[in-house]
């Protein structure tokens, strides 16, 4: 006829009760971003005083941190190093063992079992780091110095495996690294199973269907899939490994160096090290505050780096991190 | 479960020449192969690797080495317990089945491994705690404790009641703001939501120590000289801190669940005529309501052993001091941490008692937001099993 069809404008007009849930909303939402900007922007404030002082290339790359000298002389690079040295040992160990428990749960298991384990990861994840280093501290030290003293014995011609003559093998890095190790296990689990348990059943079937036993079609199909989700859940872990706290606190001496030698008494991480320093005075809590800045920044970065390499990868779509 | 997963063979006999040969299929002997299955001989070879393993180890280190400690066996027979059974498995049924086996293998011990630390922890907290936890644990605070004194005595009321106080301001802060920033990213159409996406996450990596210390440098160290208790150490300090480490974790956790609930619902609800916000109130909330409360739960159980915020916040106290707005306040996590690095017996074994008051209380959460989580998935079995109560239920049980 010689009506013209023009599209239909649909007109969003919000209610008002619909605006003052906008407004609501929007206000909890823009106040969650404040508080967190402000914890970075007082953070950067505080930690201002210790850097000037020590100067900032300085405080990178010193590795004594001694308050009792006038200048005062800290540096953060054997703190550093030590949390670097027990995120590694945490993560080496808890990356094959955490794949491990991924395939159990997403190929090997029944149903059965399958949420029994689940659970069981779940609940490794809700102990409280505090047992953990409490265990760790009492426990375990006991009976991985021995495995310590082997190592050093038979393969100290490694490198990461020599000690010193004669020195002390509690309190390690390597003994922090194993406690935290189960920590950070949960996590790599959760997010590797989750990916595994995307791969396109089709492709599976297929390879059982050609003839491959089980094994073949993991190594041929569920591996190559989830291999975007095996490094990014590596290095989720390895981030939370980074910051973890009270377990390295309690193992730990609290003496930053710059070493290799992980079986050995000695060592200490940024975190564990602020938390021996309750109520410092206001230099060391700016010095701390500088340590914790940097610390943040390289977790960040590395949880960044995670979440871009899961969400590349072919398996990682809607993975939520 | 099932480790040994390929066609049946007879002993001795390769695949392929398996005991069903072309021409004898529609015999009336006929037998049906299943894909896992597990056979004597497959039995026989696992059980007899495992004595062989165990046996060349033992003359290894008990008769021809001098002995070995107990870890070094174990990983020791391990090993060879895989190699027997990888050669013996290959010489039957071929390499290829052979790696299937000894991946399965490793694969279950792997998961057992998992299984073994979390259960020598917890026993060893309940064994340890258990031998200084007595009823008067949860009346009792330090008064009047010395050193000579048995691990007995005293008590960690003080602490209890920390716990509680700090944990509950902490909730009263973050869990209103949370829920409604996880709103704010599901359910808004702002142009600010990524940014504060972006920022929610990044602080999820924040270590929950450098945020006692911000409330420290903020709030409690410019004031020292004031007198004023309200800027000192105190409870409600430390619920400021706690309160920031839960922050993102809480928005998460919901805004994942709040992701779950359908847009059907949504849209169904809008086409109605219902506002937005009558329709967050009334259809995504009751729909995610088990699925937040199971969130909300776990982030309790999580903030109730945080210890590293506290120290610079609340700092620990021996006595009972239930008002958490003035003076040092004793929390669960403080008094197990202060009190298994003093030197004398008496005070670890009081911090153990600590520990098992405290991971029961943690355990119990957990246990309760499990409870939670599958008391609806019951639900859900019931009302699928009954077709005609789908009016009722449907909105439920399209909750996945």
């Amino acid at each position: 006829m010689g009506v013209e069809r023009v599209p239909r404008v649909v007109r969003d007009v919000p209610s008002r009760a619909d605006r003052r849930f906008d407004h609501l909303t929007m206000a909890a939402g823009l106040s969650v971003l404040v508080l967190l900007s402000l914890v970075g922007v007082f953070l950067l404030l505080q930690s201002r005083e210790a850097i000037e002082i020590t100067g900032p290339w300085q405080f990178l790359t010193r590795e004594e941190w001694r308050t009792d000298v006038q200048p005062p002389r800290i540096g953060v690079l054997g703190l550093l190093c030590g949390t670097v040295l027990v995120a590694l040992v945490a993560v080496s160990f808890a990356i094959p063992l955490g794949v491990l428990c991924a395939l159990f749960i997403t190929e090997y298991s029944t149903a059965k079992t399958r949420k029994w384990l689940t659970a069981t990861v779940d609940l490794l994840a809700a102990v409280p780091s505090l047992l953990f280093g409490l265990w760790g501290f009492l426990y375990l030290t006991d009976k991985i110095v021995p495995v310590s003293r082997w190592l050093t014995d038979h393969l100290g011609f490694i490198p990461i495996f020599a000690t010193d003559e004669g020195s002390n093998l509690t309190g390690s890095i390597f003994i922090a690294g194993i406690v935290v190790s189960l920590m950070v296990l949960p996590i790599v689990t959760s997010v590797v199973r989750e990916v595994f348990a995307q791969t396109p059943p089709g492709e599976k079937e297929a390879a059982l269907a050609l003839g491959s036993t089980r094994w073949g079609m993991i190594r041929t199909v569920v591996l190559p899939y989830g291999r975007g989700g095996i490094v990014g859940g590596s290095m989720l872990g390895l981030g939370r490994a980074l910051g973890e706290t009270i377990a390295v606190a309690i193992i730990l001496p609290g003496v930053p160096v710059v070493s290799w030698k992980i079986l050995q008494n000695g060592g200490a991480t940024v975190s564990g090290f602020i938390a021996n320093r309750a109520g410092a005075d206001e230099f060391t809590v700016s010095g701390l505050m500088a340590a914790g800045l940097v610390l943040f920044v390289i977790t960040l970065a590395t949880n960044m780096v995670a979440s871009v390499v899961v969400a590349r990868s072919r398996s990682g779509v809607g993975v939520e991190l | 479960m099932s480790v040994l997963t390929t066609p049946r063979t007879d002993p001795g006999q390769r695949p392929g020449s398996g005991p069903v040969r072309p021409g004898t299929v529609s015999a009336p002997s006929f037998h049906r192969r299943r894909p896992r299955e597990r056979t004597a001989t497959d039995v026989v070879t696992l059980v007899g690797s495992l004595i062989s393993a165990y046996c060349v180890n033992w003359l290894i280190f008990e008769r021809i080495l001098s002995g070995v400690d107990l870890f070094g066996f174990v990983v020791c027979t391990y090993l060879t317990f895989l190699v027997i059974f990888g050669v013996v498995t290959a010489d039957r049924l071929g390499r290829l089945v052979a790696t299937d086996r000894v991946v399965t293998l490793l694969v279950v011990t792997g998961a057992l491994v998992v299984l073994v630390p979390l259960v020598v922890l917890i026993g060893y907290i309940v064994v340890e705690g258990l031998r200084a936890l007595r009823p008067n644990f949860f009346v009792e605070d330090q008064q009047g404790i010395t050193p000579l004194m048995p691990a007995t005595a005293g008590g960690g009321s003080h602490a209890i009641v920390g716990t509680v106080e700090q944990v509950g301001l902490a909730l009263l802060w973050s869990l209103p703001l949370g829920i409604a920033a996880a709103v704010f990213l599901n359910e808004s159409r702002s142009r600010w939501r990524r940014p504060v996406r972006v920022f929610v996450d990044a602080m999820s990596g924040l270590p929950s120590i450098v945020a006692g210390l911000f409330i420290f440098a903020v709030l409690i160290l410019p004031y020292a000289q004031s007198n004023n208790p309200l800027f000192g150490y105190n409870g409600f300090m430390a619920s400021l801190a706690l309160a920031i480490t839960m922050l993102p974790t809480i928005t998460r956790t919901v805004e994942v669940v709040l992701r779950l609930v359908p847009d059907g619902l949504r849209e169904a609800s809008l086409a109605l005529g219902a506002s937005r916000a009558r329709t967050v109130w009334s259809v995504v909330f009751p729909t995610a309501r088990t699925g937040m409360t199971t969130a909300v739960v776990l982030g309790i159980a999580r903030a109730v052993g945080e210890t590293a915020p506290l120290l610079f916040t609340a700092f620990g106290y021996d006595l009972m001091n239930s008002n958490p707005f003035r003076g040092p306040q004793e929390s669960l996590p403080l008094f197990v941490y202060r009190n298994i690095r003093k030197p004398d017996e008496a005070a670890i074994a009081r911090g153990f008692a600590g520990a098992l008051v405290l991971m029961t209380i943690v355990l119990g959460l957990f246990a309760i937001a499990r409870f939670v989580g599958r008391d609806r998935s019951r639900r859900q079995a019931r009302a699928a099993s009954m077709p005609r109560s789908t009016a009722s239920s449907s909105a439920r049980s399209s909750t996945p």
